[in-house]
């Protein structure tokens, strides 16, 4: 086979390309859906209530993940300020995982129990009422929109045909668990849940 | 990883490492029916722009076999082929404890050295008192304000007005352990008319604005909804953090109108516990530095 061969095929060129690199993902990722340490959840994690998931896609929609990462590293530097570095055995029941790449803000995965609910309330309606330095937007839109209760039984039904194990009876109880509920409660929900399995002990 | 990828991930490895060294060779020498060294090989664009076949310089050659090389050095030190530790037995698990032992060994005795020492010696000491106030701006300050000044909802603690007691073992349980404090919501048992007669004997407690005979009401009403809680005479009991309503200090705003909002709705104050978190020795700075916020 000559150079001229190559480079004049396109189509060979890229099963060539294809298979050049390929190499990297089949020995990278491929391997990791097989590793029970990447697969099943870590003792204690349950999959986001009705009123969670709800707050996860508030999170998702209002594009948190722009400016939060929800990934600790495992440097000194980040669990001294945020807590346990993050396994991958507590993002099973995300999909897909918020890791993020960019800190603007701070990382957010162990957020869950760090500050009360009235605080996340109050800095969510305006950051600057408990942070004043802080450069945040304000969400205030989210006190008045409401979760839609079928919605969220339709996403756990999808959820469950993905394999994350939501009972009939927790599908059936989840438009009712959220009646009443705003986007607000929602998202403080799904942030106070966020890494609470995990926990540095010293 | 299981016995099998473990395998196909190394074979993998090699497949790719060998790949590479042949694909060097087969583009450095020469090919049959190629043309000769020097000559142009055919390719022509723009009419007469012309490739020639010039072998590759050398040193840039061997850069590409030096990389090969590295390469497999690199797989032999550390952890790559499938389940192979490496030689150096390097794992970012180690690694992480190795810094993190490092630094406690580094700065843990800045912390613990204070550990012994009783917290109101500890809050005289000024560099103590530095500590913990970089520990107070790094951990306390999202709620308390980084001067400790509190914001409504949130405590202030430089006024020596204390919800949950001012000593300093009640100033340590409430950072290590947490601190939740719970209003009922009176609005769904009392009629709206005597939640105002509620604020007019608060707010006649301060000397306020208020009339006479809706405090005196209100009074009676305090003394059978409220006084389980904020004692007889509403100045608060530290073992429930029920607020003294007797002073000028409002958590959660000192108007009639926001009076009334709390004594409707009810209102939940929480610290979160940071014992586990932050250890011992930074809960004892920190307690030391909040005290010394109103000793002094």
């Amino acid at each position: 086979m000559s150079h001229e061969k190559v480079e004049t095929n396109i189509g060979l060129m890229m099963i060539l390309i294809v298979l050049v690199i390929s190499v990297g993902g089949l020995i990278e990722i491929v391997p990791l859906f097989f590793l029970k340490k990447t697969t099943e959840p870590v003792s204690g994690l349950m999959p986001y209530n009705s009123l969670q998931l709800a707050g996860r896609d508030v999170y998702v929609h209002e594009g948190c993940y722009g400016c939060h990462s929800q990934m600790v590293r495992p440097f000194r530097a980040e669990t001294e300020r945020y807590g346990h570095y993050s396994l991958a055995g507590e993002f099973v029941y995300d999909r897909p995982f918020q890791w993020g790449s960019k800190r603007t803000g701070p990382d957010l995965q162990r957020v869950g129990g760090r500050y009360s609910d009235d605080w996340h309330r109050l800095h969510l309606t305006n950051p600057r009422l408990v942070v004043p330095e802080s450069n945040m937007p304000a969400y205030p839109w989210l006190n008045e929109n409401m979760v839609d209760g079928e919605l969220i039984a339709d996403k756990m039904r999808v959820l469950r045909i993905l394999n994350t194990p939501y009972t009939d009876e927790d599908i059936a109880n989840a438009p009712a668990s959220v009646e009443g509920k705003t986007e607000m409660d929602a998202l403080i929900a799904y942030l106070q849940v966020l890494g609470i399995h995990v926990s540095t002990r010293r | 990883m299981s016995v099998f990828w473990s395998i196909v991930v190394t074979i993998v490895i090699l497949l790719n490492i060998i790949g590479c060294y042949l694909l060097i060779r087969w583009v450095a020498k020469p090919n049959k029916g190629e043309a000769k060294r020097g000559e142009a090989t055919g390719h022509v664009w723009d009419d007469d722009l012309m490739e020639l076949n010039n072998p590759m310089p050398r040193w840039w050659l061997y850069m590409f076999y030096i990389t090969i090389v590295w390469g497999l050095i690199y797989l032999l030190m550390y952890p790559g082929f499938g389940n192979y530790p490496g030689l150096l037995g390097w794992t970012s698990d180690k690694k992480y404890s190795d810094e993190v032992s490092a630094a406690n060994e580094a700065y843990g005795p800045i912390f613990s050295k204070y550990a012994e020492t009783p917290i109101i010696e500890l809050s005289e000491i000024k560099e103590a008192n530095l500590v913990g106030q970089r520990l107070f701006v790094n951990y306390c300050a999202q709620c308390h304000g980084s001067d400790a000044g509190g914001s409504r909802g949130f405590p202030n603690l430089t006024d020596n007005d204390w919800i949950w007691g001012g000593s300093p073992a009640d100033i340590k349980h409430s950072i290590a352990n947490g601190r939740h404090a719970a209003m009922a919501a009176w609005g769904s048992i009392l009629k709206p008319i005597q939640i105002e007669y509620l604020a007019d004997h608060l707010m006649s407690l301060t000397g306020r604005k208020h009339k006479a005979t809706d405090a005196q009401r209100g009074k009676e009403l305090f003394a059978s909804y409220c006084a389980a809680c904020h004692k007889a005479d509403a100045t608060g009991n530290p073992l429930l953090g029920a607020p003294n309503l007797a002073d000028k200090i409002w958590l959660y705003g000192a108007s009639r109108n926001k009076i009334i909002e709390s004594i409707t709705k009810g209102r939940t104050g929480q610290m979160p516990a940071h014992m586990n978190f932050l250890g011992e020795d930074k809960v004892h700075i920190l307690t030391a530095y909040v005290y010394s916020l109103s000793s002094h």
